[in-house]
């Protein structure tokens, strides 16, 4: 007898989290602009704000439009729930706030979006939260840097911008044996090219902006727990398995083991926070979630021709893209990633940093500007823009020298693109050879 | 809560009040594979409207220490040691499919101490398929699928949950996936094997509740028949359009039904 069969990614993209509107009959997700929500009466109130009854009470903490959104992304990523947030860098800091405080440590990959090392390498800083940042690949390096206070362990499913593979399964298990969780930034894969909860992962989140908008018209973020992380089990967690003054003493663990963080993130952190998304957003994300999967094989047949493109030109040092031989990742690449190594990669251009300066200014289709994941192709020099604040070593480390380029492949024509390449890396050659 | 019973640390969630003797008591009983989470809308709800709440992790489930009861019998008996350890003489008993069962069984052989029982997402026979029996003999991931597919009613994974942010269908699996391998196995046993049901309905003459989804496929509502017939004076609530996971695919009906049910036993 054939078991019962789950909804297919296809569908899930378009229809989970949402069925029509009660109300109205709209197919379409309703745009709920509205702060709050009219009380039936004071005990239907009282038992709203006391989690008795499940409902919205204020858009800070809960909005119909943007439960869609995260409904849809629990569904996709097969995690228990989730949480949008105003930005990619809210549902980190959301991460990190509901699970730590002054004292604890990070251990991080070192090849990280700029604004991530930012959060961590300093701002956190201040707030009394160290990150110790390591090589990816080096895992004696993941292991040696936990400490008794570290509480989590961090990086990108593809690392910014030399698309170093992490190793979920082996650096899952590091975390696992130190008693934390995992955390990756799952951006760059999106659920239809990774799912990192199968692999290891805990807790994963996107910058929606990204390939899940895929538009480039909205911020957004949205953290998702697995619900597989045992925080009583733990010990290391009080803010999850200890009564809690500031929400009844609440002990969320005991309240719901599988969703005590993401119990705490939205009771504390969206209400004392308040980095929560907007329904407008949310309804705009939800537009380009539902063509995630049409879309995300596209973005990785064109950037296939254009690496090839690139790895053959006289122009071109160096390319980095796991799917390549000469990746250091790609025998991981290929088991952790069988439907493709994403739609961002970055490569070295012969002659430097004018050399660099004239193929960005060169480019007719790329649009030169701070962002990846667009419909649109799209190109940075990140040692002066992404990465700016990052030491030279830390550059180094993360694989970024004074010629490399990130680019961002969109939907375009790819025969386009590279004549556009084409293009800039000559402009750049004779920048390079001055006659 | 934590107590000793059977000299095994036992846990039920009690919505962080102590227990006060003075106020009437409600034990929840969760289902096959699962935990006092279950409840966790229901339960919280009692235990700040003047009720102590009893949500127990039946043994080998959630915070509670194994081995599990192989039988609804002992989980019954099991329950009312608890209330034992926890002060409690008398009490409603809700229960959830296997756990509605075992509500059941406690009114059967404990009725000076059971005040009613709430029987929700339930059937008589409870009979499990052998392809569910076998794939959860063989620790297959297949069980935790078969449980969470037809534990919920078909719309579930693709429309909205009550709770903001929540996919009903992964929390039904990750709970699955801390389960010890066997214990799954053991409660589909233990109902599949229940065979009592007739002559304990019988036996139970506290007020009883039924409250079944209209479109459960694990426990249709038409199989509830017999033990709600059974069962003297029994009353009958059916939500539509519910699965068989009540409580969180319908918690405002459910809860509702509850409280209808319980206003008279205090």
């Amino acid at each position: 007898m054939a078991g019962p069969k789950y909804p297919g990614f296809d569908t899930l993209a378009l229809h989970a989290g949402q069925s029509p509107d009660p109300a109205t009959g709209s197919r379409a997700v309703p745009i709920y602009q509205t702060t709050s929500y009219v009380f039936r009466d004071s005990e239907h109130a009282a038992s709203l704000f006391n989690m008795e009854r499940a409902g919205h009470v204020y858009s800070r903490i809960s909005n119909p439009t943007v439960a869609v959104l995260e409904e849809r992304m629990a569904a996709l990523e097969v995690g228990v729930g989730s949480i949008a947030t105003a930005s990619g860098q809210a549902a980190l800091h959301l991460a990190v706030a509901t699970l730590m405080d002054a004292g604890s440590h990070i251990v991080a990959s070192a090849s990280l979006y700029g604004g991530s090392h930012n959060l961590l390498g300093y701002t956190l800083k201040r707030f009394g939260i160290d990150t110790t940042f390591v090589v990816p690949r080096d895992l004696a390096a993941w292991r040696n840097a936990i400490r008794p206070n570290t509480r989590l362990l961090f990086g990108e499913t593809l690392g910014n911008p030399g698309l170093d593979v992490l190793d979920i399964p082996e650096v899952s298990k590091i975390a696992h044996d130190a008693g934390v969780p995992l955390l990756v930034d799952a951006t760059f894969t999106t659920p239809y090219l990774m799912k990192p909860f199968e692999l290891g992962a805990d807790l994963l989140y996107h910058s929606a902006t990204k390939f899940l908008g895929g538009h480039g018209i909205a911020i957004g973020g949205v953290i998702v727990d697995s619900g597989r992380f045992d925080w009583e089990k733990s010990g290391k967690f009080p803010q999850l398995t200890a009564p809690y003054s500031g929400f009844h003493n609440m002990d969320f663990e005991e309240e719901s083991g599988t969703r005590a963080f993401l119990l705490r993130a939205r009771r504390e952190g969206l209400r004392d926070f308040g980095s929560c998304m907007a329904p407008m957003t949310a309804f705009q994300i939800l537009q380009g979630i539902e063509t995630l999967h049409l879309r995300m094989p596209r973005h990785v047949e064109s950037t296939r021709k254009v690496v090839d493109f690139l790895a053959g030109h006289a122009a071109v040092g160096k390319v980095l893209y796991p799917e390549r031989a000469d990746h250091p990742d790609h025998a991981l690449a290929k088991k952790l990633l069988p439907r493709g190594c994403g739609a961002v990669f970055s490569f070295d251009i012969k002659g430097g940093r004018e050399a660099g300066r004239r193929f960005i200014e060169s480019l007719r289709v790329f649009s030169h500007l701070a962002n990846v994941g667009d419909a649109k192709s799209l190109v940075i020099h990140p040692a002066t823009t992404t990465h700016y604040r990052m030491s030279d070593e830390d550059l180094a480390r993360a694989g970024i020298g004074p010629g490399t380029v990130r680019l961002s492949i969109g939907l375009e024509d790819a025969e386009d693109l590279m004549e556009d390449l084409d293009r800039g890396l000559k402009a750049a050659m004779r920048a390079a050879s001055p006659r | 809560m934590e107590a000793l019973v059977a000299g095994r640390k036992a846990f039920a969630y009690t919505a962080a009040h102590a227990i006060d003797p003075a106020k009437p008591t409600i034990v929840f009983v969760h289902g096959a594979g699962l935990d006092h989470s279950s409840w966790a809308l229901q339960s919280r709800y009692f235990g700040y409207h003047g009720r102590n709440v009893l949500a127990v992790d039946l043994p080998g489930h959630g915070r509670s220490e194994g081995p599990p009861l192989a039988t609804v019998e002992a989980m019954a008996d099991w329950v009312l040691a608890l209330m034992d350890a926890a002060g409690v003489a008398k009490a409603a008993v809700a229960g959830h499919s296997m756990g509605a069962l075992v509500a059941l069984e406690c009114a059967a052989r404990h009725p000076g101490r059971v005040t009613g029982i709430a029987l929700i997402g339930v059937a008589y026979p409870m009979k499990v398929s052998d392809a569910f029996l076998g794939a959860a003999k063989a620790n297959d991931h297949a069980a935790y699928d078969m449980e969470t597919i037809w534990g919920h009613a078909a719309q579930v994974p693709l429309a909205g949950n009550p709770s903001p942010g929540m996919w009903m269908y992964g929390d039904t699996l990750a709970r699955l996936s801390r389960l010890a391998p066997g214990v799954l196995y053991n409660d589909l046993s233990a109902c599949n094997g229940y065979a009592g049901g007739l002559e304990s309905a019988a036996k139970a003459t506290c007020p009883a509740l039924f409250v079944l989804g209209s479109r459960d496929v694990m426990t249709p509502p038409k199989a509830a028949q017999t033990l709600a017939t059974a069962v003297p004076g029994a009353r009958t609530v059916l939500i539509p359009p519910s699965g068989h996971t009540l409580m969180s695919e319908s918690p405002d009906a459910t809860l509702d039904a509850l409280i209808a049910w319980a206003k008279p036993l205090s």
